[in-house]
């Protein structure tokens, strides 16, 4: 059965009802079990519960007006679904059945999207390859010896495999747009406050951020519309209204009028040359539909990466403190005393970046380097968004290119942890200054490996963004590319 | 600041953090941990006299009303606790001193 691949074509066939939930579930379920062996996307396909609920709205009646109608979409196994195991992909969790749905996960139910799994991703969304899951690391679908990315890889991966049209994921440094741009697919990490964090395995509170994957800036601005808003249950989710996310990709791609702000004087040794490339002409499309290019610069760019791995290190440490064998999760089997309890059940149950980044993040805040580390990293992110502000003046988005390389192979950068760090240097500022992100498709290299670019805008202007990603993506034809092992199938 | 790490340092941090580590783990990260600090030594080098510090990123976190909403049944949050008795609404774990 031909389903369609795009969200809208999904939505407008169930509620005509020329497809049913059900075939478009099945037919899902058929191109996961088919393409997902090798690449290692899913941590687990919630099948039984993706059928019930898919045959649940087709006997509904008023199914026609939701948003989301029979879509298929896959989430980060770091969000919270009631009666289906989450593990953010750790051994300390490896049973876990959470007893309640994240509000991502209510919402989404809600608009009539159908969950059929949980994707890998880095544990505890610490890492950007995929490699630190627990469960074996996920391939790129446009090079199975290469990283899709990460920490959000299964996500990107799912949906450029065209296994789902559409996933959710959180990024904290980059942990959506850089998997995106590794994966060939837009990613889209929304401003912080703009979606509920409620149900997130949280990783670092003040930067985590949950965002949507899909096929074309459309695909994600129709879950954005969904899961976008104010949540009670979430101190920090934003007030400010929520406008129509679709009604600014609805343009014609016009960009007379915006000012995209180029901040050449990052682009130095560590990008790549056909990364490089691809952004100059990327660039060249946005001046042709009208565009204003404007230097900018951000100036203290340069420490966001220590920065943030102080920051989140820090926050990581308090959150996970949690996980102590008590209430959930994994309990050590052979401690006689509570202490010992503690101690074994977090050294046997978190893989080896966690425990590093515990140790840092207890270390920065201990007695005596709080205000060397810590608080010193809390000032210079203060700095690094005034120059965002500044930029802002001038500008009304900025353009970088997302990952300053494209996929690297398996195992080539799992032995030093600063090189991997350094995967996220155009993304981490995003996050430290609560900004939306987005990276789209725009080009490839020799070796047939894609490339993303990357617009940052002004909190709370996620709008503008996917305007303006919008009518670069209907310049060119990027996003249309597919990896083999998509197209394969479907012959 | 100092760029070194030891092992009596990652030791030491471990005991706060309640994490027990092997022998490996502690060489690699007393290593590993040397590397990152010295990559984030470059932060000690911007001024940021006068600089307030930001926590967060977003609005002020806004405060609700305090009233009393349901919560998760106690049966359902005991359900996933390695070692609990539901009938007596408790988690067990072991003895506190030795």
């Amino acid at each position: 059965m031909d389903v369609p691949i795009d969200v809208q074509s999904i939505r407008d066939a169930v509620a005509r009802r020329e497809l049913s939930a059900s075939d478009v579930c099945r037919a899902t379920l058929d191109r996961i079990a088919a393409l997902d062996p090798p690449l290692n996307a899913f941590r687990t396909v919630a099948r039984d519960q993706a059928l019930a609920r898919a045959a649940e709205l087709d006997g509904r009646r008023d199914g026609a007006n939701l948003p989301l109608l029979g879509v298929p979409i896959a989430l980060k196994d770091n969000m919270c679904t009631r009666g289906v195991p989450t593990t953010a992909s750790s051994r300390i969790l490896e049973h876990y059945i959470p007893p309640y749905n994240a509000t991502v996960v209510a919402r989404l139910e809600a608009a009539g999207a159908v969950i059929v799994g949980k994707t890998n991703c880095d544990e505890f969304a610490m890492g950007s390859s995929t490699e630190n899951s627990a469960y074996g690391p996920t391939r790129n679908p446009w090079a199975p010896d290469r990283t899709p990315g990460g920490s959000s890889g299964g996500s990107a991966a799912a949906v450029a495999a065209g296994m789902v049209p559409v996933a959710l994921g959180s990024d904290t440094g980059g942990s959506i747009r850089q998997p995106a741009a590794l994966c060939g697919v837009v990613g889209f990490k929304p401003s912080y406050g703009r979606v509920s964090r409620y149900g997130l395995l949280a990783f670092a509170s003040s930067l985590d951020q949950i965002g949507p994957f899909g096929s074309s800036v459309k695909d994600v601005a129709l879950v954005l519309n969904v899961i976008a808003g104010h949540d009670a249950a979430d101190s920090t989710s934003s007030q400010v209204a929520v406008p129509d996310f679709c009604a600014a990709v609805e343009g014609d791609g016009d960009l007379r009028g915006v000012r995209i702000g180029v901040p050449r004087h990052l682009f130095g040794d560590g990008v790549d040359a056909e990364v490089m490339a691809a952004y100059d002409a990327a660039i060249e499309v946005s001046r042709n539909r009208g565009a204003e290019i404007v230097e900018v610069r951000l100036d203290h760019s340069p420490e966001a990466i220590p920065v943030y791995y102080v920051i989140a290190t820090a926050e990581a440490s308090a959150n996970l403190a949690r996980y102590d064998g008590v209430r959930y999760g994994y309990r050590a089997k052979d401690a006689t005393t509570l202490g010992e309890m503690y101690d074994r059940t977090r050294g046997q149950g978190f893989g080896r970046e966690v425990k590093r980044r515990i140790i840092l993040g207890t270390y920065v805040l201990s007695a005596g380097y709080y205000d060397a580390y810590y608080r010193k990293a809390q000032q210079v992110r203060t700095l690094i968004r005034n120059d965002y502000d500044r930029a802002f003046a001038s500008a009304d988005v900025i353009a970088m290119p997302t990952s300053p390389t494209a996929a690297f192979k398996l195992g080539e950068r799992t032995e030093d942890p600063v090189q991997m760090y350094l995967s996220d240097v155009f993304t981490v500022g995003a996050n430290l200054a609560g900004l939306p992100g987005i990276s789209v498709p725009c080009g490839f290299t020799s070796a047939r490996l894609p490339i993303g670019l990357q617009f940052t805008g002004r909190a709370m202007e996620d709008a503008t963004l996917l305007r303006v990603a919008d009518a670069y993506e209907r310049a060119t034809s990027w996003s249309k590319e597919k990896p083999r092992v998509a197209s394969e199938l479907s012959r | 600041m100092s760029n070194t790490f030891s092992r009596g340092d990652v030791e030491r941090v471990a005991r706060l953090a309640r994490l027990e580590l092997t022998g490996d783990e502690k060489d690699l990260f007393a290593r590993q941990l040397a590397g990152i600090l010295a990559y984030a030594e470059q932060i000690q080098r911007v001024p940021t006299e006068g600089v307030e510090p930001t926590s967060h990123a977003g609005d002020a976190a806004a405060l609700r009303e305090d009233t009393v909403v349901p919560s998760l049944p106690r049966e359902e949050s005991l359900a996933a606790a390695p070692d609990a008795d539901p009938s007596a609404g408790l988690f067990k774990v072991p003895r506190v001193l030795a």
